[in-house]
């Protein structure tokens, strides 16, 4: 039985495929209005995260199949003390697929080996959010034509994000890929990442200002920073304004450029720049539903 | 000087890290056994200046060998039958361990999840880096030493 626990479960091949299908839902959406009538998935939700609930709810009632869930651990059987091996046992006799969010790292994995249905991992805590990397990866390649030869610039807090550290992970499987570490110094990407591509001999670079990176960017991918992640006020105040991305600081970009964000965004992006053609963030959470549509259904093919 | 006699059917771990002997012992498990063991601690040794040495009078099954690969894989594993050594054993880290080291990370679904094992996979062998199966949390046994 397959799951998705991580961005690496799969293949570059079983992405391109996951892609390709994605497209074609996306190009085709009544050809696959009915694709999973008689299917439920379930989707189980230790923690509330509407934004990624909603986005699975979509995706499987718009393949025509049904959805069963809880959306917060108060309201399931966990507040009764019931581990999670047995809560997807149960589940398995329930749906035919099942989403896990949970605040624990590790607990999709621990369902994935006790489920008889498929498991995909909707966010395990700090840990993995694979379904936020496949919908990144698909929307550069849907916007991009390709997921090789770039130069992506990650923007803001780059410690701290899993986001960003799954895309990383990702991405290094691709060729020619060049990365712009954007970031104040607190905030700056783990060593161990920089270790991993200085091992596989990937090129990066590390700067503090977004404008200065700005004009080499064929994508830009912005997080947001935190102010809690400050050792100190003065240095917040000082820096915040660096990582706002406003229509002056976008002048000095490709007019091709993508701007990326995993949503949702708090202020780390001005409204202004919403118009801007080169705006990317609401298109990938629209591409997020047909990831996730393709996403159910290879899932349900493999476990025949 | 101090007189072990010899055991007719076991391991002698040899060259283990003076102190660790104890704390070997334990994981091994062969304090749950009614094994015939001695422990010599703080021997001299003209490789480590000073080692622990575990005899133990067993059956060759009884000792995990992945445990004691993990906790030291420089111990040399003396296999003694009929009082003879009959083979020495190289030991390398194992691929995967299973409830010899708890994960501490308070993140992990192990801090609350039912007789679920801790189990660590091998992640790194040069750097001896492993990792939680569950969290991915690193423990590096370097660290440790």
């Amino acid at each position: 039985m397959r799951h998705l626990m991580s961005p690496l479960d799969f293949s570059t091949k079983e992405l391109d495929d996951l892609f390709d299908l994605a497209t074609d839902i996306k190009n085709n959406p009544e050809k696959y209005a009915h694709a999973c009538a008689g299917k439920i998935m379930a989707t189980c939700f230790y923690e509330p995260s509407t934004r990624t609930r909603l986005s699975f709810e979509s995706a499987m009632t718009r393949l025509g199949g049904s959805v069963i869930g809880f959306s917060d651990a108060n309201s399931s059987s966990a507040a009764k003390g019931e581990s999670v091996s047995d809560t997807i046992r149960v589940i398995s006799c329930y749906a035919d697929i099942c989403a896990m969010r949970h605040p624990k790292e590790g607990a999709p994995m621990v369902a994935a080996t006790k489920s008889l249905i498929p498991v995909i991992n909707a966010g395990d805590g700090g840990h993995q959010h694979p379904t936020q990397t496949l919908t990144d990866l698909m929307t550069i390649r849907s916007m991009k034509g390709s997921l090789s030869g770039f130069t992506i610039g990650l923007c803001g807090d780059l410690k701290f994000g899993r986001t960003v550290h799954s895309l990383i992970n990702a991405l290094v499987r691709y060729e020619n890929i060049h990365f712009i570490f954007i970031s104040p110094e607190e905030l700056k990407v783990p060593d161990y990442i920089t270790e991993m591509l200085d091992e596989k001999n990937i090129s990066y670079e590390e700067v503090i200002s977004l404008d200065e990176a700005m004009p080499k960017l064929d994508l830009l991918y912005m997080t947001r920073v935190q102010k809690e992640r400050f050792f100190n006020e003065e240095d917040y105040i000082r820096l915040k304004g660096f990582y706002i991305l406003t229509k002056e600081k976008l002048e000095f970009a490709k007019p091709d450029m993508l701007i990326l964000h995993p949503l949702p965004r708090v202020n780390e992006i001005s409204v202004e720049v919403d118009n801007d053609e080169r705006a990317a963030y609401f298109d990938q959470a629209q591409y997020g539903v047909y990831v996730r549509m393709a996403l159910i259904l290879t899932l349900l093919k493999w476990a025949k | 000087m101090l007189n072990i006699g010899k055991i007719e059917q076991g391991f002698v771990l040899d060259h283990i890290k003076a102190g660790t002997s104890l704390e070997l012992y334990e994981h091994l498990g062969l304090d749950k056994h009614d094994y015939t063991v001695a422990i010599i601690r703080n021997a001299k040794s003209n490789k480590m200046g000073r080692k622990d040495i575990l005899k133990v009078e067993c059956d060759p099954s009884a000792i995990d060998m992945d445990i004691l690969a993990f906790i030291d894989h420089s111990i040399t594993v003396n296999v003694i039958k009929d009082g003879e050594i009959v083979e020495k054993k190289d030991l390398v880290l194992p691929k995967e361990i299973k409830n010899v080291i708890k994960c501490h990370n308070p993140r992990c679904i192990t801090s609350i999840e039912q007789e679920l094992p801790h189990i660590f996979v091998l992640a790194d062998e040069e750097k001896e880096i492993y990792r939680c199966k569950y969290c991915e949390e690193k423990y590096t046994r370097k660290d440790d030493n």
